[in-house]
């Protein structure tokens, strides 16, 4: 039957499986959006109140899933605000399917009313994009994207779709398989790099298993937990893959890196042999490239050739998805006991711990150790960008994947809140909690009129210190402390963030009225012991609720390897 | 040291800027590049010419097969395989000096394939060096232009 592009494009997000799609309409979508409104029993549409809300739902929806997220935005400022969200799923490797309307084909080109060249544009943020530019590839073109961002190296696909190929009208058929000559992902590791791998870890004395998102996209944690398990061997997480690896096992170091835990930076230095699955190497983690674990030799496994040694050299590569690749070497490596190296490792452990001050003030780490608690860890926690991004790391101990959702490549304020109601609607049943700095919140706060109207209950946990805290901290440390542009709270940015110019009495904005004045609920906690019981109570309230905790100023993240320092010098303390 | 890279890739717009962002993005000045249809029209063929550091063109490398739209890429680093390059020098010859010009292109085995009363276009193909060597003994006649289609490269045998 003959269907227009719109149909078209309604009819493929079905074969597709997408039960809800996010974005904002505008002109060069309006045939689109005209089907939305034909569809709208099938596929649920939710309105934001900036693209890159739509943009952040859809990552924050896939990233709480696996499954892949999907938003629809016009030409021009609508795909334009789109690209901080794509640039964030890009970093992480997010399988997201960004559609954007785009100007008539006839007018491509021509400065035309809100044409901008979208494809040109969000190339370098996007795993691959597409313009379509004739309404009989738009079904395959809708097949490949959503192949291309859920398969390999997962990531953000953009289409574009200009208005005439929406209302042109062509012979529906979706392909049944996809075809791709030149894009053939590799799943299965090399037979003969994993027997190395193996022979190596059989023989390494002081191994150390560093983890990333790869574990998660590839849905391994059962696989991983059995090979650490079975080789004795610690395993650190990155941001990413907090989560991937149970909270309070014996082998679990927790995070590595700039703010990460003591004994994972000095098991980096003294191991002698990494396996890396599914990291980066990222320069927060490794600190000082140079003097970056001495001693090791280094196995790596991921699905992307391009990661592996492209920041430090890699003995043993293997290149694969990271499920399969631990299958086959479960299969080779020796039952070990590495009584010893743990043994070292726990003392590392028990002297620095992650730890705070434990006072009668109100600090940032005792609410996210009191969620943690509160929640058995059984809530999804999405993060914000600064100090409560890495107190929320530090502390926050999920039992499961795909319970801690954070912007790690791009660190992207913002992320949070948008993230959070995407991961809401994909999970209904659970609690979902943003972790936010004041100053991130406030990057996508129009988004409580999306979760408000639409009933999307997710708890918003502001830390609250008057400023922009991570960045403070850097100029308390390393800029003897010269205050510049970071504090909210006072007009000129507050070039003293003193005692004597504490904050004043009116609170701007006022997250309280500013929650009730979109309908949410609006609790101000001041005192620690306040803490908990306004927690629970919150939890129990089924609507959107903002908790403004009112926490420590002045409250620094520990540990820190300065950049450019060694995991080694860590400070775990401050003077 | 100089890397040419031999890409095929799927015929289509857009792929050339993808190719060209991963070199800008990494600082790599692109010494050449020629596309052109292979014998299959839905396949170019681009030759990119490249020199420097040896480290990040093997992430480029790696990063060029990554594409979605790169079918096959080849360094010939190591491989035998012929080079060419066209040249089209526009140089200005009277008549004094046109016969000592045509001398010349003889011996390169170059081409006239244009003349006017105060200038001559001469065609050739070869290699850097033979390009290089005809440009310097037409220098001291007053070369005016030059258009060249950048290296394009093919391996030799199977
Ligand atoms: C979009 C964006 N702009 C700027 C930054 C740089 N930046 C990193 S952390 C930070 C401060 C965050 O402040 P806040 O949200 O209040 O969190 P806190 O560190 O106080 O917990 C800034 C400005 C960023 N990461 N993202």
């Amino acid at each position: 039957m003959l269907k227009t592009g719109a149909e078209i494009f309604a009819e493929s997000l079905l074969k597709e499986n997408v039960k809800v799609v996010f974005g904002i309409p505008g002109g060069q979508v309006l045939p689109i959006f005209d089907k939305i409104y034909d569809y709208r029993n099938k596929i649920r549409f939710v309105l934001t109140r900036h693209e890159q809300g739509a943009g952040h739902m859809a990552d924050g929806y896939a990233r709480s899933t696996g499954e892949v997220g999907v938003c629809l935005v016009t030409s021009g400022p609508g795909a334009t605000n789109l690209t901080t969200a794509l640039a964030t799923a890009n970093m992480d490797s997010i399988p997201m399917v960004a559609f954007t309307g785009q100007v008539a084909t006839s007018l491509i080109g021509n400065d035309a009313f809100q044409e901008a060249d979208t494809t040109g544009i969000t190339r370098p943020v996007t795993k691959h994009n597409f313009l379509v530019k004739d309404v009989k590839e738009l079904a395959k073109t809708i097949h490949e994207a959503f192949y291309i961002a859920k398969t390999g190296r997962q990531g953000p696909v953009l289409v574009d779709i200009p208005v005439d190929i929406q209302r042109a009208v062509t012979e529906f058929e979706y392909p049944e398989t996809v075809d791709i000559r030149s894009y053939k992902p590799v799943y299965t590791g090399h037979a003969g790099q994993i027997k190395k791998a193996a022979e190596l870890i059989n023989s390494a004395k002081q191994p150390l298993l560093y983890v990333g998102g790869g574990i998660i996209s590839s849905n391994a944690s059962l696989e991983l937990l059995k090979l650490a398990e079975k080789i004795h061997t610690p395993v650190t997480t990155t941001l990413l893959a907090i989560g991937c690896f149970p909270p309070n096992h014996p082998l679990n170091l927790y995070m590595p890196g700039m703010h990460g835990n003591y004994a994972a930076n000095l098991a980096f230095q003294n191991c002698d042999l990494i396996i890396a699955i599914g990291a980066r190497f990222d320069d927060r983690v490794t600190g000082k490239l140079t003097a970056f674990a001495p001693k090791a030799k280094i196995i790596h496994i991921d699905i992307d050739p391009t990661s592996i040694s492209k920041n430090v050299f890699v003995n043993i590569p293997v290149v694969g998805d990271a499920k399969s690749i631990i299958t086959e070497l479960l299969k080779y490596v020796k039952k070990k006991n590495n009584k010893e190296w743990l043994k070292k490792i726990s003392e590392w452990q028990k002297t620095n711990p992650f730890s705070y001050k434990k006072d009668s003030k109100l600090r940032p780490q005792y609410v996210i150790d009191k969620i943690s608690q509160i929640t058995k860890g059984e809530a999804i926690v999405v993060t914000e960008v600064g100090q409560n991004q890495m107190w929320a790391a530090q502390y926050y101990k999920p039992k499961f994947p795909r319970h801690f959702l954070s912007s790690g490549g791009l660190g992207t304020m913002g992320y949070g809140f948008p993230a959070a109601i995407g991961a809401k609607i994909a999970n209904p049943k659970k609690i979902v909690i943003d972790i936010a700095g004041d100053g991130s919140i406030q990057m996508n706060i129009q988004e409580l009129a999306t979760a408000v109207l639409n009933n999307i209950n997710v708890k918003i946990v502001i830390l609250n210190n008057a400023c922009l805290g991570m960045v403070r901290q850097w100029q308390e440390l390393f800029y003897k402390r010269r205050y510049s542009a970071v504090c909210l709270s006072k007009p000129d940015g507050c070039l003293a963030m003193d005692a004597s110019a504490k904050r004043p009495a009116a609170m701007i904005p006022d997250f309280v009225k500013l929650a009730e004045s979109y309908g949410a609920v609006g609790i101000r906690i001041t005192k620690k012991e306040d803490v908990e019981s306004t927690l629970i109570n919150a939890l129990k309230i089924d609507k959107t609720v903002i908790m403004d905790f009112i926490v420590e100023e002045e409250e620094n993240v520990l540990p820190m390897v300065p950049a450019g320092s060694a995991l080694d010098e860590i400070i775990t303390s401050l003077a | 040291m100089k890397h040419t890279i031999s890409v095929l890739v799927e015929n289509k717009s857009g792929v050339l800027a993808r190719i060209a962002t991963l070199f800008a993005a990494r600082g790599y000045n692109i010494d050449s590049l020629a596309v052109g249809e292979t014998d299959d029209p839905t396949i170019s063929r681009m030759t990119i010419v490249v020199n420097g550091d040896e480290k990040i063109l093997e992430q480029v490398e790696k990063q060029l097969n990554k594409l979605i739209d790169v079918i096959k890429l080849n360094d010939f680093l190591n491989i035998e395989h012929i080079e060419r390059d066209l040249v089209l020098i526009k140089v200005k010859a009277d008549k004094n000096t046109r016969n000592e010009i045509l001398q010349i292109v003889d011996i390169f085995r170059a081409k006239i394939i244009d003349v006017s009363v105060n200038t001559v276009i001469i065609e050739m193909t070869g290699d850097e060096d033979k390009i290089q060597a005809i440009l310097n003994m037409l220098k001291p006649f007053g070369i005016k232009e030059v258009a060249r289609t950048g290296i394009i490269a093919i391996a030799r045998g199977a």
